[in-house]
Parts: C-alpha cells; sequence; structure tokens
C-alpha cells in the first residue's frame, strides 16, 4: 500500500472504474483541460489537475471537455446516464450549482420517482467544495446542505484520502445520482490507500477518535479541525469521540445517537453555514431522537450567517477553527475559558 | 421516404385517437376529478405522429408537458397514458407524475418535463448514450416556442453542434408560451432561422400538414442517422385550447382557434390529401373514425374506474433501493 494524496485517490478511483467499466465517461469544463487550444490538449486534467492523465488512457470520447455550459452539460449527462452510460459529470466549483440548480434537483433528483421507478439516473457529480483559497464568495462555499435537502439525491463529504477513493468508487458504481463534493484545501492530504479497487458503504459514518467526553461531529474538512481540538482537549483531560458521517444523506443517525447516549454531550462542526445546515439538522435530529441522553445543550460550530470573504484575515474568521471548538467543548463540558 | 397505405392509415388513426382523446379530456376535466394540470395537444396532433412515423424503437422522443398527444403517438397504452393522468394504479409513471410527465421507457418515450427546456439536455444525453454505445438510436427533443428562450436549450443547441450529435430538436410552435405570445416573445420571430447560428440546418414546416412534417422529419432524421449532426424544424402550429384546462384564453384574438380548424385542421388537411389520392380511402378513415370513438369511450372508463396508488406505496421509488414492484 502507497502513500497517496487526496487528490490521487480521487483520480485513481475514477482510471480504476473507467478501466472496469465503458460506460463510466468523465464529462466537465476543462476536465482534460486544452481541447481545441492549439497547445496539449489535457494541459490542465481539471484546475485542481486532479483529473490529469484520464485523457491519454481513455480518450476524448470518454474524457470529454465541455463549453462553459453546466445546465447542458449536466442535463446531458442526466440524459446519458438515463441512456445507459454512468456518466461522471465534474461541476468544477460547487458553488456553480447556482446555474444547473434545475437539472440537479428537478431533473436527476425526481426522475426515479415522478416516472414511477422506470429509469436509474446512475451519475456522479463531482464538485469543489469549501473556503480557504481567498477565492471570495462565488468559489468557496459548503453547499451539500442545499443538496441533501432533495430526496433522490445522495449526497458525499470524504475527509481523507482513504474515504474519497472508496466512497468515489461507490458513487459511480451506485444506480442513483450522487455528489460528490471534494474540499479542495484536502488535496494535498497524504494516508495510506490501496492501490486496489474498494468501495466504502453510503450511511456508515467513520469513528475518527473515540472518547467518552464528549461527542464531536464534523463533516469534510472539519474532520481534521475536530481532530485538531482534541488532541488539545485530551491534554486537558476532555476525552472526545469524532465522528465523521461521511455522507449526509444516506445520513448515519443512529452512530450518532448512540455516541450521543454514551458522552451525553454534542458539539457539531461544520463548515456550512449556520442556518438550514448539516449543524442544524443533525442537532434537530439528537435533540428530538436523544434528547434525554443530553447533559448540556447541543453546540452547533459554523461560520456565521454571511458571504464568504476574499480577504485572508476576514476568511480565517470565516471558517471554523481548533480554538472555537475547544470553546464549544468547554461550554458544553460546563467549564469556563 | 414514402410512407405505404397502411401506414398512413395508422398515421390517421393516431391523430384521430389523439384529437379524440384530448376532445373528451377537454370535457371530462369540467367533471373535477381530473388531478392537477392539464395541457391538450388538440390541434397538434400532425406533429408527433409525423415525427414518431420516423422514429425507430431504438430511437427516443423526449416529451413536453403538453404530452398526452406525444405519448400516444409513440405507441404508449393509451389506458396507461389515462390511468396515469388520472394518477390511478396502472398509470405508465404509477400516478406519481400525472398529465404533464408522461414518461414510457418501453417504448422510447422520455422525461416530460415542467422545466419545458430541459429535454433538449436531456436529448443531447440521450443521443451521446446511443452514439457511445454503438446502438444506432438518435435522439428527437420535442419543445415549445417557450423553450426556445430558456438559456439551456442554447446551451444544449450548441453542444449538439460542436459534438455533431444524432439529435433532432422539434420546436411545436404554437404560437403561445403559456399566456405570452410567441411572436413577442422570440427575437426574430423564426426559431428556425437560430439554427444557422449554431450551425445546423433549420427548417419551418406548417404543422397541419403531416406530410410536410413527416419529410422535414425525415430528412433529420437522415442527418442525424448518418452522423452528420443535429437539424432544428420549427413546426408552425396553434393549440386549440388553453395553456392548461380552465385556462380562459383572453389574451387569444376572437375566432382564432374557429378560422384555424376551419382552414388548416391536420385532420380535414390530412383526408383531403388521402382522400384527393385515392378517393375509395374515404370509407376506410370514417371506419378508423368510429372505431376511435368507442376506444375512447372505453379508456376513459377504465381509467377512472382504475385505484389510486397504495397509500404504503408512498416512500417507493425514490432511490433505487425503494423499488419494489408494485
Amino acid at each position: 500500500m502507497a502513500k497517496k494524496s487526496y487528490r490521487q485517490a480521487v483520480n485513481e478511483a475514477i482510471q480504476q472504474e473507467m478501466r472496469r467499466d465503458s460506460a463510466v465517461i468523465l464529462i466537465g469544463e476543462d476536465v482534460a483541460g486544452g481541447a481545441g487550444a492549439g497547445g496539449k490538449d489535457d494541459a490542465w486534467g481539471g484546475p485542481m489537475a486532479v483529473t490529469k492523465g484520464l485523457l491519454a488512457e481513455f480518450g476524448a470520447e470518454r474524457v470529454v471537455d465541455t463549453p462553459i455550459s453546466e445546465a447542458g452539460y449536466i442535463g446531458m449527462a442526466i440524459g446519458a446516464a438515463a441512456g445507459g452510460l454512468r456518466p461522471i459529470a465534474d461541476l468544477m466549483f460547487n458553488d456553480f450549482i447556482g446555474v444547473c440548480f434545475d437539472q440537479v434537483v428537478n431533473q436527476a433528483a425526481k426522475y426515479r420517482y415522478m416516472y414511477g421507478g422506470q429509469d436509474s439516473i446512475p451519475l456522479t457529480i463531482r464538485t469543489m467544495i469549501g473556503a480557504g483559497l481567498s477565492i471570495s464568495a462565488q468559489h468557496s462555499q459548503c453547499l451539500y446542505p442545499v443538496f441533501s435537502y432533495f430526496a433522490g439525491l445522495k449526497v458525499v463529504v470524504p475527509s481523507c484520502p482513504y474515504d474519497a477513493k472508496g466512497l468515489l468508487i461507490s458513487a459511480i458504481r451506485d444506480n442513483d445520482p450522487v455528489i460528490f463534493c471534494e474540499h479542495k484545501l484536502l488535496y494535498d492530504m497524504v494516508e495510506e490507500v490501496p492501490d486496489s479497487p474498494y468501495s466504502i458503504p453510503f450511511g456508515e459514518a467513520r469513528f475518527v477518535r473515540d472518547g467518552g467526553d464528549v461527542t464531536i461531529v464534523a463533516l469534510s474538512r472539519m474532520v481534521h479541525i475536530a481532530l485538531e481540538a482534541a488532541t488539545i482537549l485530551a491534554e486537558q483531560g476532555i476525552d472526545c469521540e469524532i465522528i465523521d458521517p461521511r455522507t449526509t444523506t444516506p445520513l448515519d443517525v443512529e452512530t450518532i445517537l448512540e455516541s450521543v447516549a454514551a458522552t451525553g454531550r454534542l458539539v457539531i462542526v461544520d463548515e456550512a453555514g449556520p442556518r438550514c445546515g448539516m449543524a442544524a439538522d443533525i442537532a434537530a435530529m439528537v435533540a428530538e431522537d436523544g434528547f434525554s441522553s443530553l447533559k448540556a445543550p447541543i453546540i452547533k460550530v459554523t461560520p456565521p450567517h454571511s458571504p464568504i470573504p476574499a480577504a485572508p484575515n476576514l476568511e480565517k474568521l470565516y471558517i471554523p477553527d481548533a480554538a472555537r471548538v475547544i470553546a464549544a467543548v468547554h461550554k458544553v463540558m460546563g467549564r469556563k475559558d | 421516404m414514402m410512407q405505404s397505405s397502411d401506414q398512413l392509415l395508422l398515421a390517421y388513426r393516431k391523430m384521430r385517437t389523439i384529437r379524440e382523446f384530448e376532445d373528451r379530456m377537454h370535457l371530462e376535466f369540467t367533471r373535477g376529478d381530473v388531478p392537477g394540470f392539464v395541457h391538450l395537444y388538440a390541434g397538434q396532433e400532425a406533429s408527433a405522429v409525423a415525427v414518431c412515423a420516423n422514429l425507430t424503437d431504438r430511437d427516443v422522443l423526449l416529451n413536453t408537458h403538453r404530452a398526452h398527444g406525444p405519448a400516444i403517438a409513440r405507441g404508449s397504452d393509451i389506458y396507461a397514458v389515462a390511468k396515469e393522468i388520472y394518477c390511478r394504479q396502472g398509470g405508465i409513471c404509477r400516478g406519481r407524475g400525472g398529465s404533464a410527465h408522461l414518461h414510457d421507457v418501453s417504448v422510447g418515450l422520455w422525461g416530460a418535463n415542467s422545466g419545458v427546456g430541459s429535454g433538449v439536455a436531456l436529448g443531447c444525453g440521450a443521443a451521446l448514450a446511443a452514439r457511445n454505445r454503438g446502438t444506432g438510436g438518435i435522439a428527437v427533443a420535442l419543445a415549445g416556442d417557450g423553450a426556445i428562450n430558456q438559456g439551456v436549450v442554447s446551451e444544449a443547441l450548441n453542444m449538439a453542434s460542436i459534438w455533431k450529435l444524432p439529435l433532432v430538436i422539434v420546436f411545436e410552435n404554437n404560437g403561445y408560451a403559456e399566456a405570452t405570445g410567441a411572436d413577442y416573445a422570440i427575437a426574430g420571430k423564426d426559431i428556425y432561422k437560430r439554427a444557422a447560428a449554431f450551425d445546423m440546418p433549420g427548417i419551418m414546416v406548417e404543422g397541419h400538414d403531416y406530410f410536410a412534417v413527416y419529410d422535414a422529419v425525415g430528412k433529420a432524421v437522415t442527418r442525424a442517422r448518418s452522423g452528420d449532426g443535429p437539424t432544428i424544424i420549427e413546426v408552425k402550429q396553434l393549440r386549440y385550447y388553453g395553456h392548461f384546462e380552465g385556462d380562459a384564453q383572453s389574451y387569444r384574438p376572437r375566432g382564432e382557434v374557429e378560422q384555424y380548424r376551419q382552414d388548416k385542421d391536420c385532420l380535414k388537411t390530412f383526408r383531403s390529401i388521402f382522400i384527393a389520392e385515392t378517393p375509395g380511402n374515404a370509407a376506410q378513415l370514417d371506419a378508423i373514425d368510429r372505431e376511435v370513438m368507442s376506444l375512447i369511450d372505453d379508456v376513459y372508463a377504465q381509467a377512472r374506474a382504475a385505484a389510486f396508488p397504495a397509500d404504503d406505496e408512498f416512500m417507493h421509488y425514490i432511490y433505487a433501493s425503494d423499488c419494489q414492484e408494485s
């Protein structure tokens, strides 16, 4: 087993599935990066070089650079999925959902249900989430709570290379539309990732850290912020259990409830906003079904209800950090900072 | 391509069936037991029937919200179509879609769609899949005059052209996008002329003339099938009823429909051309008219008598894992 980056893990999952199944195609803006431009026809492999090298192996029939037409090519991918392909559509930044929302939420999500179960849409939409690159409010959001609202979609938020590969393979093999949310600040994270293909089932949370005092539910990059906080808190004698749901639809509520039953305290750390987000959603579920276990009010650690600024100092204030997690844990433990 | 007498009689039967089905629906709707929005296709029959006469089982037709006519034209079981409109068990979408979302994968009829332009984008996908999989099939996307002004349609037309997808886009211009006039809403007024900007042929055809629509679509289908890429066809026509049932249509000029019915009705036009060629054919058409009438009686009786979907199947068909057969 070799050490691989999150970027390599995603690339390898796509490559192995494209080798396994000729119905798998990759389409999107600059997924090869260079079509018809006169120079190298695979200059980019996406703006973060995640899909680099796939054009050379699979050719332009299966690795398709599209015009800047998100509604058009996401719609096309849905039609191609209904027609027997297994497209991976690359929606570069999840913020661009704004121009293809109808395709995702009214077409892909409803296709099976509204037509009475006649068809499947085996479509994976890969998309980048997350703040931290000073690229402002239209390139930095975490919109998976929005996707999670829609019955018919599945939503994946991998926090590490191992999960990214296994969950992406599951997404590509899944017979429902899946939104696969890659955090752009995780692409350089490296860990051991098996060379051979493997799949991780949806709806099974991962225990990132065992602990008996406080349950921390954290998503995507926030798992690492939670870990950083938990390491410091351990030195203070507070033992945190960290749960990474890994998929927000389906959501492994049972695991969260079991952990809260043991710890009696819940902190939710999410880079999505405080309103109608995953933190609010999970808090509501635990309040409804795990209230009797709670020894303290649930605390959400999220960004403020604001757009995301470009200025690095302001963006740093936006993104939850370990200090805020530590403060929240202290609060649910009844400690004064 | 010339059609045989049997093929033409089948075309007439389908057109007559759609007309009677829709005229009956117009009456039945007033009884109050048809759920939801209902958009009727009466007046436009020649378009869908002529399109479908050019298609094979391998092809895909993408339906619009004005969905009943294309479904019948494509060969969906008319009983299942009626049951779907009544949202009953036995409906082609098991009562989940209703009138505006008729979809029948068994006959290559896809997704009538409330977002009116999306079918063109999905049609690109159907065409891409057919080409990549080597099925030999093509896709035909039906859209209305309203759809040409949706951004997704421009995106899809551009993609279809740059990739020479085996796609035909048929814009059924019935004069109105809901209550807004096509001449007001469409810059340049002619949809087919926009084809030039997308580097594809654009054909305009009078929609009351089955034979003209058949020929125009035939050319486009041949082009798509031979790998030369997409074509836009604008079918000029008129709908006989409102945008939806219950629409008072006060936005329309008085007498417009009556005049069109008199001068350009597609069934009358078909009959006169067909009989002119072989006068003895009138009796065959009359026989079809009688048969269709009694079929429609039975279709509506059975649709109204069918049960609604079972409450305990409410959560079926959301995900692949919920797809229990009922």
